[in-house]
C-alpha cells in the first residue's frame, strides 16, 4: 500500500489530501471538501501533466528571445526535458503567433508554439 | 495646436486596451490610447506562463496571447494610439499633456478620461531591510522581465522574499532556466499567491515555502552574497535566535503591487488609502466628472478576467459621458453627486469598489468587488441595505489573495426611496 499527500488547487481552501494507492489501482482519497478535490487526486496521481511555457532564443528580430508553450500538456516528469531540448533551438524572426517552434519535443508527440510576434529588428 | 479626442485612454495594457474596445462598441467617435512602452499590452507582455482568460475566453492562454486577442480587436476598429509616448500631466479641465520623440510635448483636449496605468511593485526601500546596497536584488517583476523579454538570467542562486504570485511564478521560472531557488520566505502565516501556484511552482520542484518569515540581513557590498531569514512573531516582529542563513547571489522581491497614480494624484483625484488608487462611483468615475479609472490603476487584481471586465465598464461609461455632454445633458456629479448611496466595508471587508453607488445611473445588475483582510473559514459575506441584511452567502474560505464580487441589483437600490448606505461584511453565523 502506498500513500500519497497533496494540495488541491481547485480553489484558495487548498485542502490536504492523502491518496490511497494499491498495486497501482486509487483505494480511496481523503481529506477533500468536493468533488473537484476528488478528480484532482486521482489525475494527479496517476496521470500528472502540465502546459510547459518558456522562451527560445531568436535571431534577427526586435527581441532575443520568444515566449512559447507546449501545444497541450506534457507528463510532469517530462517538464525538465523540455525546457532542456528548447536551449538548442533557434528560430528565425519574424516570428507570429501560434508558429510551430518545434515539434515533438522530448518525444512527447507535442508541439511548441509561439505565443507572442516578434517582429524582424 | 491643441488636438481634441473624445476619450483619451492613458495606458495601453489589459485595461487599456478593454476600455478603447468598450468605448468604440459603445458609439465613442474620436478615441486614442497613449501609451508609454513600444508596444500595446502591457505587463502581460511579460507573463508567459498560461492560465489567463479562463472567464473571458473559455480557454486557458499565456500572457502575450491574451493580450494579442485584445490587440486585434483594437486594430480591426482601427482604434489609434501612440507608443512610446508618456504622459505627463492630466488638468481638472481633462487637458492631457504627453510626449514622444516625433511630436515632442503635445497637449490634448479630452471629452474624457480613462486612467489605465496600471500598478507598479512595492520595492526594497519600501521594506526597511538594513545592509549594504549590492547588485543582485530585483524585484520579481524586473527578473520576470529580464528572462521572458530580454534573454538575461539575473542570477544563479536565489532566494525570493514575498509568495505573492509574480514570486511563485518567478522562482519556477528561474529554475526552469537553470538558477538553483533555495527558498521563498513570507511575512505573513499565509501565502497571498493562488494553491495553484504553490503546488506548481514550488511543490513541483521542491521549492521549500517558509511562512512566518522574512529577511533581516543582506550580505555582500558589491554582489549580494548571501541573506539572513528569521522568523517573525505574530506582530510581524523578527524572532531572535531564529536566523538561518542561506547564500546567494540573488534576492528577488514579491512584496506587493501599488497602483500607480501620480498622475491621477495630481489632476486632483481622490484616492482611496486602503487601495491607492481612486474613489469611484458605479461608473467607474472619479471625483472628477469625465475621469474615469479601471484595472490595477484603481485597485490590484489577481485576475486578468476581472481588468478586463472593468475596463470594458470604464471604457463604455466614458463614451456615455461624452455623448451625454454633447447632447446638453445637465451636468454630471461624478463621485460629488448628493444621490450618491455609500457602500461601508466593515467587519473584515477592508475596500469595495465602487465606493459610491447612484441607483439611477446602475445598470441592472452591477458588480462590486471587494478584498477580506485575513483568511475566513465557513464565514458569510453579508450585505446590508441600512439595517436590512438582503443577502448573506455562506463561503467556505475567504482569503486576502483573492478579490470577491458580491452583485447588486438596482430594483432592491431603488425600492421604497433607497437606502441611506449599503454594507458589505463578514459574519461567523
Amino acid at each position: 500500500m502506498e500513500i500519497r499527500e497533496l494540495t488541491c488547487i481547485g480553489c484558495p481552501m487548498g485542502c490536504q489530501m492523502r491518496v490511497t494507492m494499491e498495486a497501482g489501482e486509487i483505494r480511496q482519497v481523503e481529506g477533500n471538501t468536493c468533488k473537484r478535490g476528488d478528480a484532482y487526486a486521482r489525475k494527479e496521481v496517476t496521470n500528472p501533466t502540465r502546459i510547459v511555457t518558456s522562451t527560445v532564443r531568436v535571431t534577427g528580430g526586435e527581441l532575443p528571445v520568444v515566449s512559447v508553450k507546449t501545444a497541450s500538456d506534457i507528463p510532469k516528469e517530462k517538464i525538465r526535458a523540455c525546457v532542456l531540448a528548447l536551449k538548442s533551438i533557434r528560430v528565425a524572426a519574424p516570428v507570429s503567433i501560434g508558429d510551430v517552434v518545434a515539434e515533438n519535443v522530448a518525444g512527447t508527440g507535442v508541439s511548441i508554439v509561439a505565443t507572442r510576434n516578434v517582429k524582424t529588428a | 495646436m491643441k488636438k481634441y479626442a473624445d476619450v483619451v485612454i492613458i495606458g495601453g495594457g489589459p485595461a487599456g486596451l478593454a476600455a478603447a474596445v468598450a468605448a468604440y462598441d459603445q458609439g465613442a467617435g474620436e478615441i486614442l490610447i497613449l501609451e508609454r512602452d513600444r508596444e500595446l499590452g502591457g505587463i502581460l507582455n511579460q507573463c508567459i506562463h498560461n492560465g489567463f482568460g479562463l472567464h473571458t475566453f473559455k480557454e486557458e492562454l499565456t500572457g502575450p496571447e491574451y493580450a494579442g486577442r485584445f490587440i486585434r480587436q483594437v486594430e480591426e476598429r482601427k482604434i489609434p494610439y501612440l507608443l512610446n509616448t508618456m504622459v505627463l500631466d492630466i488638468s481638472r479641465d481633462k487637458v492631457v499633456t504627453a510626449m514622444n520623440r516625433q511630436e515632442g510635448m503635445f497637449q490634448i483636449q479630452a471629452g474624457a478620461v480613462v486612467l489605465a496605468m496600471g500598478c507598479r511593485e512595492r520595492s526594497r526601500g519600501a521594506l526597511n531591510i538594513p545592509g549594504y546596497r549590492p547588485a543582485g536584488i530585483y524585484s520579481a517583476g524586473t527578473a520576470q522581465r529580464l528572462v521572458n523579454m530580454e534573454g538575461y538570467l539575473p542570477g544563479r542562486e536565489v532566494v525570493i522574499l514575498g509568495s505573492g504570485d509574480i514570486g511563485l511564478i518567478m522562482a519556477r521560472r528561474m529554475t526552469l532556466e537553470g538558477a538553483k531557488v533555495k527558498v521563498v520566505a513570507e511575512l505573513m502565516p499565509y501565502s497571498g499567491g493562488l494553491k495553484r501556484n504553490i503546488v506548481q511552482c514550488l511543490d513541483d520542484f521542491g521549492i521549500p515555502l517558509k511562512l512566518s518569515h522574512t529577511v533581516v540581513d543582506i550580505q555582500g557590498k558589491e554582489r549580494v552574497e548571501g541573506v539572513t531569514l528569521a522568523r517573525v512573531d505574530d506582530q510581524r516582529r523578527p524572532i531572535p535566535g531564529t536566523e538561518e542563513q542561506y547564500s546567494c547571489d540573488t534576492l528577488l522581491l514579491s512584496v506587493g503591487l501599488l497602483p500607480e497614480n501620480e498622475l491621477s494624484r495630481s489632476a486632483g483625484v481622490d484616492l482611496s488609502p486602503v487601495t491607492g488608487g481612486p474613489v469611484v462611483n458605479e461608473s467607474l468615475e472619479t471625483n472628477i466628472p469625465g475621469v474615469f479609472a479601471c484595472g490595477n490603476v484603481l485597485h490590484v487584481h489577481d485576475l486578468v478576467d476581472f481588468v478586463s471586465q472593468e475596463a470594458a465598464l470604464a471604457g463604455k461609461y466614458a463614451a456615455c459621458y461624452v455623448a451625454s455632454a454633447r447632447g446638453g445633458a445637465p451636468e454630471n456629479l461624478g463621485t460629488a453627486d448628493t444621490a450618491s448611496i455609500p457602500v461601508c466595508a466593515e467587519g473584515g471587508v477592508r475596500y469595495t469598489v465602487p465606493s459610491f453607488i447612484r441607483p439611477d445611473h446602475m445598470e441592472e445588475k452591477l458588480p462590486v468587488r471587494f478584498r477580506v483582510g485575513a483568511v475566513y473559514q465557513n464565514c458569510y459575506v453579508s450585505v446590508y441595505l441600512d439595517e436590512e441584511r438582503i443577502l448573506h452567502r455562506k463561503r467556505q474560505i475567504l482569503a486576502p489573495g483573492e478579490m470577491e464580487t458580491v452583485t447588486l441589483e438596482r430594483e432592491r437600490l431603488t425600492a421604497g426611496g433607497g437606502p441611506g448606505k449599503i454594507t458589505i461584511r463578514i459574519e461567523q453565523e
